[in-house]
């Protein structure tokens, strides 16, 4: 979903074999959605793309819908902002989420976008895992479509450990069993157990592919940005996980990147400076914000946002013998959103040693408070605690008001101005 | 000869002044005070909106209302750590444990109201290492009896948490004693409440919100002799009506509009009859029972036994519907909303109240506000404004 029909600099080419490979099956995807919205079958599901039980979807043929997907869609190209004030018109604040005014402003637009027709929702499941938008999004489909809504509700990373209680557990899984039962009201078929399983067993395996293509950006030079080109990988973990299309996506992914890791090749053509990255990025500006740090021959090894669907990096797997209980330990405890600020910074703390980053570079967004509140605080621990160079920049992941290049463009040139002559006084 | 007399001031007047000052206090002199006079006993500062008090309160701790330091400090800390998008609650109160105002409780506790409150948790935990610190995680799917069960077990982790710092086991008994004191607290103040609605003149907003504040600041067996003392003398309130227009007022039920503010709102020509200030401490519309396993009662009056709260999503009805409702049940000519600046549950409902007031003919007006400010100006205008509009339509 990088920008689309525009002309490329040969050095900054970005389109690979892999982003065409998604984006034709991203279109199949939302062809399907199209489908159902013109009454040709399907039952459409509307959820969150962090921390979500798909699986339990896919085993009933329902289609998942992402409003965040299509609202990011609709930031990219270009479409975002008339949307979003129309939704400022009927009341929604400046101060509101965007993807949530965009999303809202196409509803109203008779659902119908650029690259799909968006079905109304057969069952709005509302997957609370933190972010508390979640909550006011879906109550106000709810409100405007008249649909059935479930608040499928994720207890926070809220104690010390790291580990979800048996209660929570069990509260989760619970629910989950509640839900089987409103699918299959909807449906008319009973849940297949053994195709459940199926699919969660295609999710672990497409989750271990990940975990191992996010490993490959250790090496040196990473054959990939793990933000940029990571958030445009991103889709078919949402869209298509737990389909034998979604993991095919990810083994033609992985033998993509593995053999440019073993040819020593890059996105860029130096490597110069390594950064790991936290906060969605600016939507509409995708490009622009990517030439920013390709100028300086920068290159994103990890990113937080690549983990907003789910945190395969350090050891979870879906479990085809535990359906209901991996879904329910991937809702609780392996996604960003469900896990506390804290639980951040050792997870950024993580992908700066793990992935040997040169500095941390934190892009707070308005809409999102999940991500930016607090970012201030962030930043003092990596700079004063743990002596990494940080970067905090400001604009918004959906509308493009906040966004000032210029600006933006000097901090980041001041930035890395500094960390270079850093490295050349400690090469010296 | 005549003798000049001096005015003692009535009763109730310098309640409600005690109360102000308490408000105000954001060195929490009230709280002190009853720390020294009872040795060894905690404190524990419970963060906006509702937050199980009677568990603090059964393990032998005071619990207090840690709601930002209103227009009272200055912020030279906290801003650094929080955006300038944020709002000035979440600030505040991370700026008063940055001054130390703080220190003199164990700690605080925290629940899942929005996305920046649940950060400043975490940024608590990292800046002051050692106090107490907890994080509650009310439930949102109500509509199944699920919900309710999980609160229960999440009640009990808490209390073992509490019991642990407070170094004491806590009983059955402990517990029904602290619901019962504090469903009368709450008793009360929904009377008062509804002597606002019925004969506005005795009692007005602003006593009625600082004589809740206080109560946040001070031990709650206290506060109950201070509310058996104001509701009688309210009853007797020689005071007759103004001719204003009847509002109720919703969405202020976090950051806390400075005293000041609603002062302005009520000279500006409004009965406030009705409000969500200091929404968490008026959580229940009816007293909790007193039953054999209080943590199912307090769990199950939680989520059934709660005014409507744009921080609690019951998919089983619409706070909009509750709001009109409720406009009518007061026969208010209006509504106000008020909500704290960047605060984003008080403004997306905006955007459902403002059509369900729309479809309802209901007049409404939209206010912003900050707990800092100072200057009331504009506020005033506008609902000078709108009084008149209501007046002379």
């Amino acid at each position: 979903m990088a920008a689309n029909g525009q002309k490329s600099d040969k050095k900054t080419d970005y389109q690979g074999k892999m982003h065409n490979l998604q984006k034709d099956m991203i279109g199949r995807y939302y062809d399907s959605l199209t489908a159902c919205a013109e009454g040709k079958g399907g039952k459409a599901v509307y959820m969150m793309i962090s921390g979500n039980p798909v699986e339990l979807i896919q085993a009933f043929d329902m289609i998942p819908v992402y409003p965040e997907v299509n609202a990011l869609q609709l930031a990219v190209k270009k479409q975002a902002l008339p949307l979003i004030l129309e939704a400022e018109e009927m009341g929604y604040s400046t101060d509101n989420c965007a993807y949530v005014k965009a999303d809202i402003g196409m509803y109203f637009k008779g659902r119908k976008t650029p690259f799909a027709t968006i079905p109304e929702p057969d069952l709005i499941l509302c997957n609370y895992v933190g972010c508390n938008v979640y909550l006011q999004w879906f109550e106000h489909l709810a409100q405007y479509s008249g649909r059935e809504i479930y608040n499928l509700d994720i207890p926070f990373s809220r104690t010390l450990t790291d580990e979800p209680s048996e209660e929570d557990l069990n509260y989760v899984v619970k629910q989950l069993e509640e839900i089987i039962e409103v699918c299959e009201r909807i449906t008319g078929k009973s849940l297949d157990y053994k195709k459940l399983q199926r699919i969660v067993e295609l999710s672990g395996e497409t989750g271990a592919l990940w975990c191992e293509i996010k490993k490959l950006t250790m090496c040196r030079p990473s054959p990939f940005d793990s933000y940029f080109d990571s958030v445009t990988m991103m889709a078919p973990l949402y869209c298509l996980r737990g389909t034998e299309d979604g993991l095919w996506f990810f083994q033609e992914a992985y033998k993509e990147m593995k053999a440019r890791a073993d040819r020593h090749e890059g996105p860029l053509p130096e490597e110069k400076f390594r950064f790991v990255i936290e906060g969605p990025p600016p939507w509409p500006y995708l490009r622009q914000f990517r030439d920013m740090f390709s100028r300086w021959g920068a290159v994103a090894v990890a990113s937080t946002y690549s983990t907003v669907g789910g945190i395969w990096e350090f050891g979870f797997r879906h479990d085809p013998m535990r359906p209901l209980e991996s879904i329910a330990k991937h809702m609780l405890q392996f996604n960003l959103t469900n896990r506390n600020f804290i639980q951040r910074y050792k997870q950024i703390k993580d992908y700066v040693e793990q992935w040997n980053a040169d500095a941390l570079v934190i892009h707070s967004v308005k809409s999102c408070r999940l991500f930016s509140a607090g970012q201030g605080d962030m930043r003092e621990y990596f700079t004063k605690e743990l002596n990494v160079p940080t970067l905090l920049i400001e604009s918004d992941l959906e509308d493009p008001r906040y966004f000032s290049e210029a600006q933006l463009r000097n901090r980041v040139d001041a930035f890395f101005e500094s960390l270079e002559h850093r490295k050349m006084l400690v090469a010296k | 000869m005549a003798t000049t007399q001096v005015q003692e001031k009535p009763r109730l007047e310098s309640i409600f002044d005690e109360c102000r000052v308490i408000s105000e206090d954001v060195e929490f002199e009230a709280a002190k005070r009853w720390l020294a006079k009872n040795p060894g006993r905690k404190a524990i500062g419970c963060f906006p909106i509702y937050a199980p008090v009677e568990l603090i309160h059964a393990a032998g701790m005071l619990p207090l209302g840690i709601i930002g330091a209103g227009n009272q400090i200055e912020i030279t800390h906290a801003d650094s750590r929080f955006q300038s998008f944020v709002c000035s609650i979440v600030k505040s109160t991370l700026e008063l444990g940055f001054t130390d105002r703080l220190k003199f409780m164990e700690g605080m506790m925290f629940h899942s109201i929005c996305d920046p409150a649940r950060n400043l948790a975490s940024v608590f935990i990292r800046n002051f290492p050692g106090t107490f610190v907890e994080y509650v995680h009310f439930p949102q799917n109500l509509a199944s009896p699920l919900g309710t069960q999980y609160l229960e077990t999440e009640y009990r982790r808490v209390l073992g948490n509490l019991e642990a710092r407070a170094g004491r086991k806590v009983t059955t008994e402990d517990l029904n004693r602290s619901i019962q004191l504090y469903n009368q607290i709450r008793g009360i103040l929904r009377e008062l409440y509804q002597i606002r609605a019925d004969s506005p003149q005795l009692i007005s907003a602003t006593e009625s919100f600082v004589l809740t504040r206080a109560g946040t600041l001070m031990a709650p067996e206290d506060h109950l002799k201070m509310l058996q003392e104001v509701l009688g003398l309210v009853r007797v309130r020689p005071a007759r009506p103004k001719d204003r227009i009847r509002v109720v007022l919703e969405g202020s039920f976090c950051e806390l509009p400075p005293i000041a503010l609603i002062e302005t709102l009520e000279e500006a020509g409004c009965y406030i009859l009705d409000d969500d200030f200091l929404r968490g401490w008026r959580w229940f519309t009816s007293d909790i029972p007193i039953q054999s396993n209080p943590l199912t009662a307090l769990a199950e009056s939680y989520a059934n036994r709660s005014y409507y709260s744009g921080i609690k999503h019951d998919t089983r009805e619409t706070k909009f519907g509750h709001l009109i409702q409720m406009a009518k049940d007061k026969k208010a000519d209006a509504v106000i909303i008020q909500a704290a600046k960047f605060c984003e549950p008080a403004l997306f409902d905006y955007a459902l109240y403002r059509k369900a007031l729309d479809d309802a003919n209901i007049p409404h007006l939209l206010l912003e506000f900050e707990e800092k400010t100072w200057i009331f100006d504009r506020a005033r205008s506008e609902v000078e404004t709108f009084v008149e509009s209501l007046l002379f339509d």
